[in-house]
């Protein structure tokens, strides 16, 4: 039996890189993303990682390298965080339609202005329409097992799209976990050899990145979104095979006491852990409190997220991003969205909390639930600010 | 036959990726988009090939030694003018296109 080695988080990422021997590491360095990218291009200088590193000169190039390396058949990563995702937007757009397996870590932060390097999820928010499968891990365990899993979802061809591995930013990135590493040769039998669904290859040629034209433009991105929500059951399958593997679960929609909750917490991320210690302290005390988190973000598990949350009375939604003149963060706004239709639906709040690095407590979380259950059958104009001072 | 994208495709239609094999455009006929076509007056012509080399879309065939002039595809040509503008001779004139 293999014994945890204690390992910082980024760096368990560029483990898992290595374990899923990867071809191509493109890549710029930003805080707090930093150590991931820095300990692979260690690994591929020592030698033991056969993989070309690219030291781009941007994120822009970092993202345009990594739909080039897609499209010519390697195994592709990288890895980046807020204003470096900003500056590769109108290549993630382009990676899903050409059908480019790469996958990418992003240690989630805070957006400018004001210039701001710790956590929360403005990051992954700003881009959450431009298809990527989004995975969210909330430990160091989680972000190793969900890399391997990333590259198993993203390069199955009928996915064969790309995928961000969702980590906190330093409080989860920087942090030392003891950590489980598989052998090669374990995740070897998991992760087959990436067969490209269309290959750049000078012996057949093809042209990718074509003109689409108002005929044809549309077809393209549905068929992409058919894609897109197609793959919630190939990421279920590999959660399935990984458990059978591995001996580690993982399911779309996470659930912590919640079957028989009144209240229900729902989170993204590593503030789930946080959650979790102050939903068992409030049940010590009687309160029918439970916790959904959503681990697959996208394709937004649909049926999941309903069976999990729609037999409770509150459902107070958890946000880590303000959609800037919407009353509603974007979590909130799909859990109501989909509940709207549901026969039976909790009373739905939002709350924001943890903007910027801003600490994240157990009490935040019962000062939440007693807000929620005060809302109760109630309408809320706007989230609620958690913590603000005003 | 060339693979490319049809005007006109079924989402599920069409090719993985938003791929096409090469020399696709041939297939795609953008002689539709012009509303003046270029009208050569033979007559004028010194056959020096400005219009051959500044075509921006390539379209102009050389006729030969024994002709000597140049043919615009029309299934190609976008009607553009620059042909006539910059034809030595002004022997170009671009007629407006009948429907
Ligand atoms: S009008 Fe424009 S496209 Fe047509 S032949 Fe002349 S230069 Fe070429
Ligand atoms: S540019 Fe004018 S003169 Fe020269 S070949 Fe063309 S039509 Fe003739």
């Amino acid at each position: 039996m293999a014994k945890p080695i204690g390992l910082e988080v980024s760096l368990a990422v560029s483990e898992a890189v290595r374990l899923c021997d990867c071809d191509v590491v493109a890549a710029y360095p930003i805080t707090p993303q930093t150590h991931i990218v820095e300990h692979l291009s260690e690994l591929v200088a020592n030698g033991h990682l056969n993989a070309a590193y690219i030291p781009v000169e941007s994120e822009q190039s970092a993202m345009s390298s990594c739909i080039g390396s897609s499209a010519a058949g390697a195994r592709t990563f990288t890895a980046t965080s807020s204003q470096g995702l900003a500056l590769m937007n109108e290549m993630l757009y382009i990676a899903p339609v050409l059908r480019t397996p790469i996958v990418m870590a992003i240690a989630n932060r805070a957006l400018s202005a004001p210039i701001n390097i710790w956590n929360d999820h403005s990051d992954i928010m700003s881009v959450r329409d431009a298809g990527w499968v989004g995975l969210f891990a909330e430990n160091g365990q989680e972000a190793l097992d969900l890399t391997i899993v990333s590259f198993r979802v993203a390069e199955d061809r009928q996915v064969s799209l790309p995928v961000t591995l969702n980590i906190d930013g330093f409080t989860l990135s920087h942090f030392i976990e003891p950590i489980l590493l598989p052998t090669l040769e374990e995740v070897a039998a998991y992760l087959p050899p990436f067969k490209p669904l269309v290959k750049l290859d000078i012996a057949k040629p093809i042209s990718m990145g074509l003109l689409g034209t108002p005929e044809s433009y549309a077809e393209s991105r549905k068929a992409t979104d058919d894609v897109l929500l197609g793959s919630l059951s190939v990421i279920k399958k590999a959660f399935a095979e990984f458990h059978k593997a591995f001996g580690r679960e993982y399911k779309a929609v996470e659930t912590y006491k919640s079957d028989d909750a009144e209240t229900v917490l729902l989170t993204m991320g590593s503030i789930s852990e946080t959650a979790m210690t102050a939903v068992d302290e409030m049940r010590e005390k009687g309160e029918k409190v439970g916790l959904v988190r959503l681990r697959v973000w996208r394709p937004f598990p649909s049926e999941d997220f309903l069976q999990a949350v729609s037999k409770a009375k509150n459902l107070a939604v958890i946000d880590r991003h303000i959609s800037l003149g919407v009353p509603f963060g974007p979590v909130c706004l799909e859990a109501k969205s989909l509940l709207y239709d549901a026969p039976a639906r909790p009373s739905v709040t939002n709350f924001i909390l943890g903007l910027g690095g801003r600490d994240v407590t157990r009490e935040d979380f019962k000062e939440i639930t007693q807000k929620a259950k005060a809302l109760s059958g109630k309408s809320q104009s706007r989230f609620d600010l958690i913590g603000v001072w005003e | 036959m060339i693979k490319g994208i049809d005007a006109l495709m079924k989402a599920s239609d069409l090719p993985d990726a938003f791929t096409a094999e090469p020399g696709s455009t041939l297939a795609f006929k953008t002689g539709d988009w012009r509303s003046l076509r270029p009208k050569l007056d033979r007559e004028k012509c010194i056959y020096c090939a400005f219009c051959y080399i500044y075509c921006p879309d390539g379209v102009y065939q050389d006729m030969g030694k024994d002709e000597k002039y140049f043919k615009p595809d029309l299934d190609y040509c976008k009607g553009c003018g620059i042909c006539a503008h910059e034809c030595p001779k002004k022997c170009i004139e671009m007629v407006l296109e009948e429907v």
